[in-house]
């Protein structure tokens, strides 16, 4: 019997055995309880989403701590304490907020290894909350992720399924590099798929072939791998048969696979749910446009968001988010 | 607090370390020997040395792009920093760092920090470590008034509070954030006026004086290590060079800083009052001042004849993917 948790239990239990596994991890983050100096219930929220529900319970506060609203501070402390012995997850709510902290990874963690002679380590775990669909419009929607992407020293997970954010969960913690972990906000309910209970890693750096195909290459990443599914079905009924990759990491990325890929199929979309300028599927599209040029027998189409803030009227942002029929006339295209 | 002899001999020969380094490093900057941004410590020795005389390799200090004092200070090799200074490859971050990022963390010493307020949350989570761990150790942070005004020195002062951290703020307040004085930038006047609002002991000390420093530090520093929460501390006193090599200082008064070198050095006051005391003689510190002198010459011949980093190898190394 398949065992079925969905992204959010299976992001709890990844935290729950890192920390039963290692007692120098903790976790920080605010509201990750939620109560603290209230009149009411501790561990009242659990983190926004409620990922981190029940971990104050077991572990006490000096494991799991609720930080006051200053996102530089502790971030800041995670970054600084992952270098003096501890591996701190640090929860930032939303991705957005990085606008309030950055420093403290682009020009503190991110650089410590390299510009202290490779004399550093810093093993800590950024979990955030990106995309749309909630209707959380310009400030809480936003993914974010190709910015951490071009940073030298960060790593940048982003699961599409429940089953990959425990392994990837589980990994970055394990990983002695800073890394940032990209939560798709729909996926904590709408992911739900097999998830051993035994701890497990998924290794950086290594796509997930999701779907195999000779017809066309589609590569998506985190909320998009669900999209791009649903137009491969979509398409496998015209007898259009996609090779789906989902990289699981975009830094470090899986090259290889994909360049497999496209000397196979020789087609190729990307699908991206960040914006089309210096973002993920541009990237790829150059990396293929590179290394795999002679084995394309089409242009490589790109299936992003449009260069906007992400709206918040319903109606506008179903029109922003990268849909399934967008995709497959994109893999159309390239067919035909 | 009373010194031993061997006590106060380290205490001065760490800023006497201080001081030539930064003189030397001042006229090689000015040959164009040196490349980038320096920014000197002398006339702040004091500082550095009288509050990291009470840590020791495990405590944990962060710096700011005026770093060297704190490096010397925390015990860093003076060798590896000049090479460091050079680009060289046996520098103590292998060149890649610089005079803004020097850091030994074998020596509790997690770097100089090119950005204004970077250090403070970091040293929350220093401190934090020592908290989690439970080692009875603390960390201190290194700020100047610029670095007083920033968010993230105000969100670290209230988290190292509602934490109860074992955490030294230390702000340095020399007078002059860049070329704009710390009279007009600091709201309030006075840095440590800030302390009561985040519910912590502040203490103005003169920085002049190593001796009000020690105490005022090793006061804050044992309060940390009972488990009784961070302190401030404003640490008051003029830089004798610019804010880096190459500022002219129209800003400051004409003659300010002939005045504080005749008045305030904080050597020439230390070597006073522990003659004057009886506690050390002239030879004593002569003897160092000779020894110093040796150790920063023989740094820069040797930084001269190193090798350079290998651009073919060491340009790709200690980052952890290749594009």
């Amino acid at each position: 019997m398949a065992r079925i948790l969905t992204y959010r239990e299976a992001l709890r239990e990844a935290l729950r055995q890192v920390l039963e596994e290692d007692p120098t991890v903790i976790v920080m983050g605010e509201d990750i309880a939620g109560g603290l100096g209230a009149p009411g219930e501790l561990d009242a929220w659990g983190g926004d989403m409620g990922v981190t529900k029940g971990l104050f319970g077991q572990f006490g506060p000096e494991r799991i701590l609720d930080t006051p609203i200053s996102e530089s501070a502790y971030i800041g402390a995670a970054v600084g304490a992952a270098t003096c012995g501890l591996r701190p997850i640090a929860e930032l709510m939303f991705v957005d907020f990085m606008g309030v902290c950055f420093d403290q990874l682009l020009n503190q963690g991110a650089k410590f290894r390299y510009m202290f002679g490779g004399k550093a380590k810093t093993p800590v775990v950024i979990r955030t909350q990106y995309g749309a669909g909630y209707r959380t419009a310009a400030q809480h929607s936003q993914s974010l992720y190709p910015l951490f992407a071009h940073v030298p020293g960060l790593k940048v997970v982003i699961p599409s399924t429940a089953y990959d954010a425990k392994g990837l969960l589980i990994s970055s913690v394990r990983d002695d590099d800073p890394v940032v972990f990209f939560e798709h906000k729909v996926l904590y309910d709408e992911a739900r798929d097999h998830v051993p209970e035994a701890p497990y890693a998924i290794p950086f750096g290594e796509a997930n072939f999701v779907r195999e195909g000779e017809d066309v290459t589609i590569v998506a990443i985190g909320r998009m791998v669900h999209v791009a599914k649903r137009a491969a079905d979509k398409l496998a009924q015209e007898k259009i048969e996609v090779e789906l990759i989902d990289p699981r990491t975009i830094s470090p990325l899986d090259e290889d696979s994909i360049l497999e890929s496209v000397e196979k199929t020789g087609r190729l979309v990307v699908v991206d749910e960040a914006h089309p300028r210096c973002g993920m599927a541009a990237d790829i599209a150059a990396l293929v446009a590179d290394k795999a040029f002679k084995s394309l027998k089409a242009p490589v189409k790109c299936v992003t968001a449009p260069h906007t803030p992400v709206p918040f009227s319903p109606v506008l942002e179903d029109a922003f988010i990268p849909s399934d029929m967008a995709v497959a006339a994109a893999a159309r295209t390239v067919m035909a | 607090m009373q010194l031993s002899r061997t006590a106060l001999l380290e205490a001065y020969r760490k800023m006497r370390t201080i001081r030539t380094f930064e003189d030397k490093v001042h006229d090689l900057f000015e040959t164009g020997e040196l490349p980038g941004f320096v920014h000197l410590y002398a006339g702040e020795e004091a500082s550095a040395v009288g509050v990291c005389a009470h840590l020791d390799d495990e405590d944990r200090i962060i710096s700011t792009h005026r770093g060297h004092g704190h490096c010397i200070a925390k015990g860093c090799d003076v060798e590896g920093m000049m090479l460091e200074l050079f680009g060289r490859r046996d520098g103590v971050c292998g060149g890649k760092g610089g005079s803004m990022h020097i850091a030994d963390l074998s020596k509790g010493m997690m770097g100089a920090n090119a950005i204004v307020g970077g250090g403070p949350p970091l040293a929350c989570g220093a401190a934090l470590a020592a908290k989690t761990l439970k080692t009875g150790k603390v960390a201190v942070t290194f700020t100047g008034d610029g670095g007083s005004n920033q968010g993230t020195t105000f969100e670290s002062l209230n988290l190292a509070s509602v934490w109860k951290l074992p955490l030294i703020f230390v702000f340095e307040n020399n007078g002059y954030a860049e070329s704009t004085g710390s009279g007009w930038s600091v709201a309030g006047g006075d840095i440590v006026r800030r302390a009561p609002a985040f519910n912590m002991p502040g203490v103005q000390v003169d920085g002049f004086d190593f001796f009000a420093v020690h105490e005022a530090a090793g006061e804050a520093v044992e309060r940390a290590r009972r488990g009784e929460g961070p302190t401030l501390l404003e640490i008051k006193f003029g830089r004798f060079y610019g804010h880096h090599e190459g500022d002219a200082q129209t800003y400051r008064a004409k003659g300010e800083v002939a005045k504080l070198k005749a008045e305030k050095d904080p050597l020439a006051g230390f070597r006073k009052r522990v003659t004057s005391a009886a506690l050390l003689t002239a030879a004593d510190l002569d003897a160092i001042d000779a020894e110093i002198e040796t150790l920063i010459e023989g740094s820069v011949a040797l930084a001269r004849k190193s090798p350079m980093p290998d651009p073919k190898v060491d340009l790709l190394t200690d980052v952890y993917i290749r594009y």
